[in-house]
């Protein structure tokens, strides 16, 4: 099979001196789903906005297949902003036309069809800012799939998100990377991780990369960040809990 | 009561400045939902002061004024540029823009006051609506046909930027580029609206009319539509007033305009009010 993203030692930087991200291969293939694991400022931002072209690789190599596209934070964006859910969808389409020219019927069909796709067939009129923060996340969703990207990188999508918004936007990760999606998410939650296909672990460069049981050890975590980390009493001694410190997150984390 | 009503624009003069008022409130209300938005209302207002010693200028030496504003916006642009660049550290961005803003405020009135200075300058500060001419008026024209086209090519991606800047570059569009072409039509916008409603009230024209829409629509195609109607709306009853009850035209428009976003922000918070039960 194919991989979507494949990288080979890459690193990326913003300008000249120490890359902000070293090291990173990995792979990407088609029904994967991956958890990128690291700290703010570890190199998670850097390397989404290296595979989305924003960033050059300083070294290294980066082969894509199909586009990628992004789904920020949903806090990111202004919810005091006078747009329909529709209308950021249809945001979406603007790379695929000519600078000049206004959405045609069918950028509006498909962005309809994106919102329907991620059960929002209904809220398309509603204005955002009044959505709840799973159906901003989903309306981001529905904004990536209309671009057509085979890739979705996802930034911490479960944040502040309530265990019913949380279910059903993992039940729609799982339909999209069941369609032959490749989905990368950046998150601090360790347990989701374990759920998923494979774990990338990231701190200034490549910590980890492989299926969760085999990768996510107590090295690994440590490494990841920074010691930061303590093991948690479990019932079963033989698997204990792993927990982060400190435990809130900066919504802001900007990689530099 | 058709005849008081249709009393004051039998004269050329006034007929000129109801096109005139008329012509501002499309751009101001148009444009103006973009500055709101943006939050570019201190820009606007820095760059229409910092302008003055320009229009003093031009007045002194007998040039046109679009001449001397365009000078003044240019130098005022330059200024508040560096003095953002500058004001990093102890001293705020704004307050740097504010030192520089006022210095070149400070340097227009300087001038103005000087008394080589012709009569009727203080035109150049509250304007002078009724005397407006027909190249004014032409300038205005121009002024709403670049102003729309321009909003409207670049609509979409005015809103994905606007919206949310990380994901409009990941959608690979040029936010500086964007930025650039709003402050440059606010630019152009206060050196024509200057003309008419003078170097303190043309901020006015741009940001009121807009903010009041924004209390009461939640889609920027009303948004817009609500804030031309405010515009117009306080535009010729701003000359209503300066023609029957004799006072300054400019300051009329001005306080209806501040009047007319009282009233919105009225009207929204009973709305809220007795919406806040319902939920």
């Amino acid at each position: 099979m194919s991989a979507l993203v494949a990288t080979a030692a890459l690193s990326v930087g913003y300008g000249a001196g120490r890359p902000a991200l070293a090291d990173v291969t990995f792979d990407l293939r088609a029904g994967e789903r991956i958890a990128v694991l690291g700290p703010n400022g570890g190199g998670k931002t850097t390397l989404f906005r290296a595979l989305l072209g924003e960033l050059r690789p300083s070294s290294g190599a980066l082969a894509l297949d199909g586009r990628c596209a992004s789904v920020p934070q949903t806090e990111r964006s202004r919810l005091d902003f006078p747009v329909s859910a529709l209308d950021v969808v249809l945001m979406g389409t603007l790379p695929a036309r000519a600078w000049w020219r206004r959405p045609r019927r069918a950028d509006r069909a498909d962005a309809r069809a994106a919102l329907a796709r991620v059960g929002l067939a209904d809220r398309a009129e509603r204005t955002y800012g009044e959505l709840s923060g799973g159906q901003r996340q989903r309306v981001l969703i529905a904004r990536a799939l209309v671009q057509d990207a085979r890739t979705l990188l996802l930034d911490e999508p479960f944040t502040g998100l309530d265990a019913a918004s949380a279910a059903r936007l993992e039940a729609l990760l799982a339909e999209l990377a069941g369609e032959g999606r490749g989905v990368l998410i950046a998150t601090h939650d360790l347990e989701q991780a374990r759920r998923w296909d494979r774990v990338l672990c990231v701190n200034g460069r490549q910590v980890a990369f492989g299926e969760p049981a085999a990768t996510l050890t107590h090295e690994v975590l440590a490494a990841t960040y920074g010691g930061a980390i303590v093991t948690l009493p479990g019932e079963d001694p033989a698997a204990p809990h792993h927990a982060i410190l400190p435990p809130h997150h900066h919504h802001h984390d900007h990689a530099h | 009561m058709l005849h008081a009503l249709a009393d004051p624009f039998s004269q050329a003069l006034m007929q000129r400045a109801l096109a005139e008022v008329l012509l501002l409130a499309v751009v101001g209300g148009t444009l103006g939902c973009w500055v709101v938005l943006g939050g570019l209302s201190y820009g606007a207002e820095s760059l229409a002061h910092g302008m003055f010693p320009g229009l003093v200028l031009a007045a002194l030496a007998g040039v046109p004024l679009l001449l001397g504003g365009a000078a003044g916006i240019l130098v005022a642009a330059l200024a508040i540029a560096l003095a953002g660049q500058a004001g990093v550290g102890r001293v705020g961005r704004d307050d740097a823009v504010a030192v520089a803003v006022t210095t070149l405020f400070g340097l227009g009135a300087l001038l103005a006051l000087s008394p080589r200075a012709p009569v009727g300058i203080q035109g150049l500060l509250f304007g002078d609506v009724l005397s407006t001419s027909g190249a004014d008026l032409l300038a205005g024209g121009a002024l709403v046909a670049v102003v729309l086209l321009a909003l409207r090519l670049a609509h979409w991606r005015l809103l994905a930027v606007g919206f949310d800047r990380d994901g409009a570059r990941a959608l690979g569009l040029r936010s500086p580029a964007l930025d650039a072409l709003l402050l440059g039509l606010v630019a152009l916008a206060v050196l024509v609206a200057v003309q008419g409603l003078g170097n303190l009230l043309v901020v006015a024209v741009l940001v009121a009319p807009a903010a009041a829409a924004r209390l009461l629509t939640d889609r920027l195609a009303p948004m817009m539509a609500v804030a031309v109607a405010v515009g117009a709306a306080a535009g010729i009853g701003g000359l209503y007033l300066s023609y029957y009850v004799r006072i300054a035209a400019g300051a009329s428009i001005a306080g209806l305009l501040v009047a007319a976003y009282l009233l919105a922000r009225a009207t929204s918070s009973i709305r809220k009010g007795s919406a806040a039960p319902a939920h």
